[in-house]
């Protein structure tokens, strides 16, 4: 987490004295996120239907929901397990306001007005458990989120009038306008790279933003933002409202991807996978939970076939997540991201000292971003 | 006792009417006004124990995690994988040996012997980065979820109560009264009665342990200031090993009883890391005395809500851990 503090010092100067403009987007001047962003935009032409969906799509939306989870981590301090749940309460709403299979219980409200109002109660449902959660701290934090995430998984299944039990609500309806079957695979995937590129950018403006300095300065040194005169609770409480909305249009995107939406979906071990995707990727940049997501979800899709071709049982599916977590853990603090930034340092500084030995260093070492 | 009621006199006042009011619920006979509102006594009684007994396990297993974390600010969130490596354990020894006794002695040894093992092999090499201890134990409860499943499947297990504790036993509680005028006496089974027994004289050693002994001494110094203490001279990394391995034992012991009352399963991890969870959120953490109040009221919550409003039970308990962190974020015992 230092680490990224120490990036953002020095790229906030540079950025205002030479490139105002730009206000300091690092994407504009890299051609790998150019060319990231190209193949994203082509991917129906590369990818088929399977890919495209599972793959892809799946990818960026748990992409999304991890990222809520990476801005209160890596820019708040505040490790929160109850994204996933804060999804799911807003895909929950989606099938409860909108129209869905189960029509004793589904309003039957059409889309353009049912999403809005899942976004909005599930922000209001993640703002109420942040500010439970911001009265404690560090690890506290993990607890109670935990808690409440475990708490709805139970609640659901337990209630009939509104959830449905452990059935779930099903086949829940997708939106079609403009003559536009926007669950077909093609639009779906538009849908949500638009919504993860959305979300993407919005989070890096919020941490370059007064805003997102600020909460950074309270990740680091509470008692002294205090001091200055910040209001430090309104602060993590206006995160965690952030990260709930951001997490809340993930959940949309999900109940139209699987078209139904149950207790399974927001069981504890599934906002534990939210966790792993953003500790694996990295927390303390917004590209880091994408990253995170790929390797889980082409993990959960390809392992069982690639145990049984080792001759090992594929149920041991879980079994392989929990060891690289653990060795992602142990091995470096800011997950794959961290590994990469290590390996091009590593490299780097013995390209300098190479060119040392010939005669003149070139090397500058603080090449974040 | 007497500074309280000075200093609270109306927190004073309301707890001996609630005090007053459940003894009067179980001692006295019921009207038949009440019997009708609210339904039978018995009922009423048996959710009651339940609760009780409930909340006795809950100590168990919240007692161990409160331990860890009071000494070591180590959220071990793999403690829930422990009690039911425990409860497996208990099982396979009481299914080939026969005897109860033994399942209890092998638990403790073998988790402590797992927790001696997880000191000494991940937590001691990256003490004071309490995160990135949560994150393992996350991966690692993840790891030995999985192990379980393999090597136990996904059945049901449930470890025989031995033959001397079976069935119930007569208590001197009167449900209710025939129309002959006989009274009816509850009935309630012995071997929970004797779990809560064993429960509560648990909790009692450790507390004499804690406060009357030297290494109870030098453990409570841990959990005010461990830099000091281990400057003092003491050999702290031994306290931390001893006081892992007791939480993870007494962790195991848990996943006996819980085999012996209720049933072992893959997810009885994750349920009973999230009841000692709330319970030592409510309790407080790092607090004995909390652990053990946080357990009743978690445990009572739990059962009566499940017999007058079961569609909500879970919400009654989550709403008591929402108002005690809104009331004292610290937890009710804790003394921070």
């Amino acid at each position: 987490m230092s680490l990224a503090h120490d990036a953002h010092v020095t790229v906030r100067p540079a950025a205002a004295a030479q490139r105002p403009t730009l206000r300091g987007w690092p994407e504009i001047n890299n051609p790998a996120a150019w060319i990231v962003a190209a193949i994203l935009l082509i991917m129906p032409l590369i990818a088929n239907g399977f890919f495209l969906i599972e793959i892809f799509a799946t990818t960026l939306i748990l992409g999304i929901m991890a990222l809520s989870l990476m801005f209160l981590a890596g820019y708040g301090g505040m490790v929160s397990l109850m994204q996933l749940t804060i999804a799911g309460f807003s895909a929950y709403m989606v099938a409860v306001f909108g129209v869905s299979g189960n029509a004793n219980i589904s309003l039957g409200w059409p889309w353009w007005l049912a999403v809005p109002m899942a976004l909005a109660l599930a922000t209001l449902f993640g703002t109420l458990g942040g500010a439970l959660a911001v009265r404690t701290e560090g690890i506290y934090t993990i607890m109670i989120t935990l808690a409440i995430g475990a708490a709805f998984y139970y609640f659901t299944n337990q209630n009939w009038a509104i959830f449905n039990g452990h059935t779930g609500i099903n086949t829940v309806a997708t939106p079609h306008f403009w003559g536009v079957n926007w669950r077909a695979d093609i639009p779906f995937y538009y849908i949500v790279l638009a919504v993860a590129a959305l979300c993407y950018f919005a989070v890096e403006y919020i941490s370059r933003a007064p805003f997102g300095l600020a909460l950074q300065g309270v990740r680091d040194n509470p008692r002294r933002m205090a001091a200055l005169g910040f209001n430090v609770n309104a602060h993590r409480v206006a995160a965690y409202a952030f990260a709930s909305f951001v997490a809340a249009l993930a959940g949309v995107l999900q109940v139209w991807n699987y078209r139904q939406i149950s207790p399974g979906s927001v069981s504890v071990g599934a906002c534990i996978d939210i966790l792993i995707i953003a500790v694996v990727g990295g927390i303390t940049r917004p590209i880091g939970p994408f990253i995170g997501a790929l390797i889980f979800v082409l993990l959960r899709t390809f392992a069982l076939d690639f145990l049984v071709k080792l001759g090992l049982d594929g149920n041991r599916f879980r079994l392989l997540i929990g060891l690289g977590f653990l060795a992602i853990v142990f091995w470096s603090s800011d997950g794959v991201i961290g590994l990469w930034q290590s390996w091009r340092q590593r490299q780097r500084s013995g390209a300098a000292r190479s060119s040392e030995r010939h005669g003149r260093g070139s090397g500058q070492g603080s090449g974040h971003g | 006792m007497t500074r309280f009621v000075e200093r609270h006199p109306a927190w004073a006042l309301i707890v001996i009417v609630a005090i007053a009011l459940a003894l009067w619920l179980t001692l006295a006979v019921w009207p038949p006004g009440l019997e009708e509102a609210i339904g039978r006594k018995r009922v009423f009684l048996n959710a009651v124990f339940n609760g009780i007994t409930l909340g006795g396990l809950y100590f168990l297993v919240a007692s161990g995690f409160t331990l860890i974390f009071g000494l070591m600010r180590n959220v071990n969130l793999a403690h829930g994988s422990l009690y039911l490596f425990g409860g497996y354990v208990g099982y396979a020894i009481s299914a080939s040996t026969g005897s109860w006794l033994l399942s209890f002695i092998v638990a403790f040894i073998l988790t402590a012997l797992v927790g001696v093992l997880l000191q000494l092999i991940v937590f001691r090499r990256m003490e004071g980065q309490d995160l990135r201890q949560t994150m393992v134990t996350i991966g690692l409860s993840i790891v030995f979820a999985d192990l379980m499943l393999w090597a136990c499947g996904g059945d049901f297990y449930q470890i025989q109560t031995p033959n001397w504790l079976i069935g119930p036993i007569e208590l001197p509680l009167v449900t209710a009264v025939k129309s002959s005028g006989e009274p009816v006496y509850l009935r309630y089974p012995l071997v929970r009665l004797v779990i809560f027994a064993a429960s509560v004289v648990i909790g009692l050693a450790m507390w004499l342990a804690l406060n009357r002994t030297r290494i109870g001494m030098i453990i409570r110094a841990g959990v005010d200031d461990r830099d000091i203490l281990a400057a003092t001279g003491v050999r702290i990394q031994l306290v931390f090993v001893l006081v892992f391995a007791l939480g993870a034992g007494l962790a195991g012991i848990a996943g006996v009883v819980g085999g012996t009352f209720q049933s072992l399963s893959p997810g009885e991890d994750i349920r009973f890391l999230l009841a000692s969870l709330v319970v030592v959120i409510v309790g407080g953490m790092g607090s004995i005395p909390g652990a053990a109040l946080g357990a009743l009221i978690i445990g009572l919550a739990e059962q009566l809500g499940s017999v007058y409003i079961p569609t909500y039970a879970i919400v009654v308990t989550f709403l008591i851990m929402v108002l005690v962190l809104a009331v004292r974020p610290q937890g009710l015992l804790a003394r921070r």
